[in-house]
């Protein structure tokens, strides 16, 4: 529902469709942008998605929104889809 | 089925009390809830007239359009009660009337977040005044048309319309404008129709100075991943929702009908499947009005994403 407050409302609008298969394309999606700034997603139990850096700090998310948040609080600062260098790097 | 509800906003003294007051007596109304904030110079005499004083609940993270609406919430409830127990009649529709400075997403978050409100109720449609004489009046009144589906202008016998309509075109091209005089529109006016079609919608470049709002269309001829598009819209939302203040677009998603997405700044409406499309036009359009962006970056970001899901093969999994 909202980006930042899906983690509360558990059915995050994005997540909606494709089921298990959807679930991980979406994880494999993920990491092809959070490995630009260092960070990699794991899907656990198909349930949640645990989030690491690359000095072994975690972080448990259960949506979408909430990967942003904690994604930007782990590498420090924020993210932008529309910055230039992440676009280059997923062309 | 859902009890729908109307979300009538506008800046302080832009008529919307004045349009509510001719609306409800009229025939085709049908039995109509009102949830007020202020009870202002214009009286209404409604039997299911409901006052609320605004009550936030501001979530953890602090996000201000994420804030629930705690008072509405309540009154929501309180009035789903009463009317199930058939101690007030059994209303077809609620409106919702915000105070003039009201922002209105945490409104929708509220409606569209609470899950007992959200099984109960769905937002019908956003009505914003705006006065012929002023236009629109700083933040929260361009959060107001921009979040509208209809936009009316009022007081077009005191001044001509013609400026501030131009402007709200500009703002808010996907909502239709429709003008008012002592608030003389009938509720058929106001709530029947189809939404505009983001395909057929005319933007004109050239007048947003860098900074503000305006309204930007992104075109795709080939179908975009629903996938990498929910990844992108989130991480766009999080990193800019404050100066994303609308997005509303029919996507081709290469499913029989196109998928419908509409947000207000953070907060997004569940995505929609049409059945078909309405002619051979398949291509996807997207609406953002925001500042702070060009359509070319996000043109350029959103078919970065896409082509990523197109070389991350989704039939490995």
């Amino acid at each position: 529902m909202c980006v930042l407050c899906g983690v509360l409302l558990n059915d995050h609008w994005a997540e909606q469709e494709g089921g298990r298969r959807g679930r991980v394309f979406r994880g494999r999606l993920l990491n092809r942008v959070l490995e630009v700034y260092g960070l990699r997603l794991d899907d656990w139990s198909g349930r949640v998605w645990v989030l690491r850096d690359r000095k072994g700090r975690a972080a448990v998310v259960d949506n979408l929104g909430a990967v942003w948040v904690e994604a930007e609080r782990l590498a420090g600062r924020p993210f932008d889809p529309l910055d230039p260098d992440l676009v280059a790097a997923l062309s | 089925m859902k009890t729908p509800v109307v979300l009538l906003t506008g800046y302080l003294g832009s008529g919307k009390t004045t349009l509510l007051s001719r609306l409800l007596p009229h025939p085709e109304m049908g039995e109509t809830a009102v949830i007020v904030n202020e009870l202002g110079e214009v009286a209404i005499d409604h039997h299911l007239l409901r006052r609320v004083d605004e009550r936030t609940v501001v979530l953890g993270n602090g996000c201000v359009c994420c804030t629930l609406r705690g008072d509405l919430a309540d009154e929501l409830r309180d009035l789903l009660s009463r009317r199930d127990r058939g101690e007030i009649p059994a209303f077809g529709r609620v409106v919702v009337e915000t105070t003039g400075v009201a922002d209105p997403a945490p409104i929708l978050y509220t409606l569209l977040g609470d899950p007992v409100i959200k099984h109960h109720f769905e937002l019908e449609r956003v009505v914003t005044t705006v006065d012929a004489q002023h236009g629109l009046r700083g933040e929260e009144s361009v959060k107001q048309a921009a979040a509208a589906d209809r936009l009316v202008v009022t007081k077009t016998d005191l001044a001509d319309p013609a400026a501030v309509e131009r402007e709200l075109g500009r703002l808010n091209p996907a909502a239709e404008v429709l003008e008012a005089v002592r608030g003389d529109l009938s509720p058929a006016d106001l709530f029947d129709g189809a939404e505009r079609d983001p395909r057929d919608l005319v933007f004109e470049d050239g007048h947003a100075h860098a900074g503000d709002v305006h309204a930007m269309c992104l075109t795709f001829d080939e179908p975009l991943d629903w996938t990498a598009f929910g990844i992108w819209l989130t991480m766009l939302l999080q990193a800019r929702g404050g100066d994303v203040l609308r997005v509303k677009g029919l996507l081709n998603v290469g499913a029989d009908g196109p998928l419908l997405i509409n947000g207000v700044q953070h907060v997004v409406h569940p995505p929609e499947h049409l059945p078909a499309w309405p002619d051979d036009d398949r291509r996807s359009r997207i609406v953002f009005i925001g500042r702070g962006f060009t359509g070319e970056e996000l043109d350029r970001s959103l078919a970065a994403f896409n082509r990523a899901a197109q070389g991350s093969d989704p039939g490995g999994v």
